[in-house]
């Protein structure tokens, strides 16, 4: 090696390393979690959680006017305050949460109403086949169908590790759906729509797939 | 008259001071090249942070705003690139390149500690330079995949967040060792003339980069 292949060398293996760490570089978040004084961890995000929002600004809630509205293909049109959602039977489940942008966090508990009860107190109608959760950043929204929502895995949750859920995870009510990608998950929500048919969400209408299986849909295949 | 000698003052210098000798370091391409890239970089390095953390991005919000913002501005970096490549100095950058690759026995003296004489760009400085420019092609590389990904969710490669992410942190690191070398060391301050004015003095040069030096005043000679 000559003095001059060696700086060329180390330069072609920097870019080597990287290129490569694009295709095998896993979610280094936990190795973050390590490496970084854990007093920076409220800055550096090493929970593995980022936060995303799309809206000019990030929703505050207030406990005393949030009402949950529950519309479309029911008996008439109801309205639930937090006490009301949390009067109704609770779950409680440890699930993964996988952003489709790459990251994903491990162990996340929750704690909520499943989507079969919330239907059964808003006396929904028999006809209803989607239901599209409409966020409180405006103008997010996302669909599922009934019965990706009624899966055993899926709730409206107030709950994140044992706390009532944070203003950036979607305070005070947000939707959990494990087995898709984060999008589908709507944060924020203030109503569900009862419907017939699904209506393209926000990342829909961003050419993102309305079905977001984990590993099977957005080009990824299991 | 004049061939009598002057009373001398007790004050006064027996000769007036030589104005210091300056040194040509840089042309204007290769300080257009640096101010370019130092203020693109900057400028995504303030909306990536945004886009990355937390605690920015739920306090400015509009993450779709401050994302065209960062790609726009990493679109300009590169077109300012093209432009400078193709109406610079070419000759020139080639010449840095060269420099830049070749790691002698004196670089590699230098860099373990002991005295060696330096050329034009010091052993850290090649590094320094090295290091950036990989970096800067890894930046560029990454952040198409990411944008890419998603248009075409068959280009969401498992690393391309995390290699985007970790040369972001080592960067900041660089910046800050570049920033401490060039603002505040009082012996390497002095270097920051060379890049606003493109001349250093002499004297300095003498003292950090002798075989420069050394080999300017050969090739001024022949």
């Amino acid at each position: 090696m000559n003095d001059r292949t060696i700086g060329r060398a180390g330069f072609l293996g920097i870019l080597g390393v990287g290129a490569v760490g694009l295709f095998l570089a896993k979610d280094a978040t936990g190795l973050l979690d390590r490496a970084i004084p854990s007093s920076l961890s409220a800055v550096v995000p090493t929970s593995g959680w980022r936060i995303y929002t799309v809206g000019s600004s990030m929703p505050t809630y207030d406990p005393a006017t949030y009402r949950l509205d529950v519309t479309g293909l029911v008996g008439s049109p109801v309205s639930y305050t937090l006490a009301d959602l949390k009067a109704m039977p609770r779950a409680e489940q440890v699930s993964e949460f996988h952003c489709v942008t790459g990251w994903s966090v491990i162990g996340v508990r929750w704690a909520g109403v499943r989507i079969a009860d919330l239907l059964a107190a808003a006396g929904a109608k028999s006809n209803v086949a989607a239901l599209r959760f409409v966020s409180a950043e405006s103008p997010y929204d996302d669909s599922l169908t009934l019965q990706q929502a009624l899966l055993p895995d899926v709730m409206l949750a107030y709950e994140m590790d044992g706390e009532p859920i944070s203003r950036p995870h979607g305070a005070p009510v947000r939707l959990v759906m494990p087995q898709m990608y984060g999008y589908k998950s709507v944060k924020w929500v203030n109503r569900i729509e009862l419907g017939a048919t699904v209506v393209p969400g926000y990342w829909e209408q961003n050419g993102y797939d309305a079905d977001a299986w984990l590993g099977n849909s957005n080009g990824f295949s299991s | 008259m004049a061939s009598l000698p002057e009373p001398a003052l007790p004050d006064a210098p027996l000769t007036t001071p030589k104005p210091a000798a300056r040194i040509k370091r840089f042309t204007v391409t290769e300080r257009v090249l640096h101010w370019m890239h130092a203020s693109a970089f900057l400028a995504l390095l303030a909306t990536g942070m945004i886009l990355y953390l937390p605690a920015l991005s739920t306090l400015i919000s509009r993450r779709q705003l401050v994302r065209g913002v960062h790609l726009w501005v990493a679109l300009a970096w590169a077109v300012a690139l093209l432009v400078i490549l193709v109406v610079g100095n070419r000759t020139r950058l080639a010449e840095d390149w060269r420099e830049i690759e070749t790691i002698d026995r004196d670089d590699r003296r230098w860099l373990r500690g002991r005295k060696a004489p330096q050329g034009r760009f010091n052993a850290g400085q090649k590094i320094n330079a090295l290091l950036t420019i990989a970096f800067a092609l890894l930046f560029a590389l990454s952040g198409f995949f990411l944008w890419l990904g998603e248009r075409d969710h068959r280009f969401i490669f498992a690393g391309t967040g995390t290699v985007h992410d970790a040369l972001t942190f080592v960067s900041i690191g660089l910046l800050v060792g570049h920033l401490y070398l060039a603002l505040i060391h009082p012996s390497t301050r002095h270097a920051l003339r060379g890049m606003t004015t493109g001349e250093v003095d002499e004297a300095w040069a003498q003292t950090h980069h002798a075989k420069w030096v050394e080999a300017e005043r050969t090739s001024s000679l022949s």
